[in-house]
């Protein structure tokens, strides 16, 4: 699924550059555990996520996860965007919640992160 | 693992600075790029780097962490100046965390660090002396 078709879904705001919206994802992984993300995500995956700590953008730098939604309306700081913008991470800003964002992705066709 | 040295790198990690956390491992992962090793070995030797530097942030009085890249192989250690950890086996299971508030609002603390380390480590070792410090060494075989 393209980005750019998720930020339709979820209403969402872009915080980087638009030319990241042809950014395609594979699959999903919603989740406030970076520990999890480090353990169970695989390439090519969006995440969605209501922290906005650095350390997010650190996670998904490790990951090669270029593509993070942020739930129930949270915002990076400036240089938290920046960091994401140094690194090619695409940004995204919803006011849905972590479920009901999870819930209209997974109904337009996204699948979870499959754990072995 | 052979005695030639490709690439050798130190970073001083310090306890608690969030901010920063993280730009070790971002430098390991870029130089393992640039030496064009393969995006698999990357990621795991990355995942292994971000990891070890959040433990040294999270759990220690701060450290040290090495990269040293030979020709068959990719080795990340880090050494702590304490306190070091009680119960080896225990700090081993999934699911077992001693992580404060701090470290769990970040998003870590779920217990999996050090697993994961393993899982992502062709070759694993960790040596602690409670009231001392740690040392871990992973090596990821390369070809």
């Amino acid at each position: 699924m393209k980005l750019r078709e998720i930020k339709e879904i979820l209403n969402a705001e872009c915080l980087t550059d638009d030319d990241c919206l042809d950014h395609e994802v594979d699959f999903a992984f919603g989740s406030d555990l970076m520990s999890d993300v480090l353990a169970f995500v695989d390439e090519n995956t969006l995440l969605l996520t209501g922290l906005v700590n650095p350390q997010v953008i650190r996670t998904a730098e490790m990951m090669d996860i270029n593509q993070i939604v942020f739930v129930r309306g949270k915002r990076p700081s400036d240089s938290t965007i920046r960091l994401a913008k140094a690194n090619g991470i695409a940004l995204l800003t919803t006011k849905e919640i972590l479920f009901m964002a999870c819930g209209k992705l997974y109904e337009k066709g996204l699948r979870g992160v499959p754990i072995v | 693992m052979t005695e030639e040295i490709v690439a050798s790198f130190d970073y001083q990690i310090e306890k608690d600075d969030f901010k920063i956390a993280g730009s070790a491992s971002s430098h390991i992962k870029k130089i393992l790029k640039q030496l064009g090793l393969p995006n698999p070995l990357v990621r795991r030797a990355s995942i292994i780097a971000y990891e070890l530097e959040i433990n040294l942030v999270i759990h220690t009085v701060g450290g040290a962490m090495h990269l040293e890249v030979h020709p068959n192989c990719v080795v990340i250690s880090t050494e702590d100046m304490g306190p070091g950890i009680e119960d080896v086996d225990q700090a081993m299971t999934e699911g077992y965390s001693t992580a404060n508030d701090t470290a769990r609002e970040m998003g870590f603390g779920a217990g999996m660090g050090l697993p994961n380390i393993r899982r992502c480590s062709d070759e694993f070792s960790i040596r602690s002396t409670f009231g001392t410090g740690t040392w871990i060494r992973s090596e990821i075989h390369v070809g």
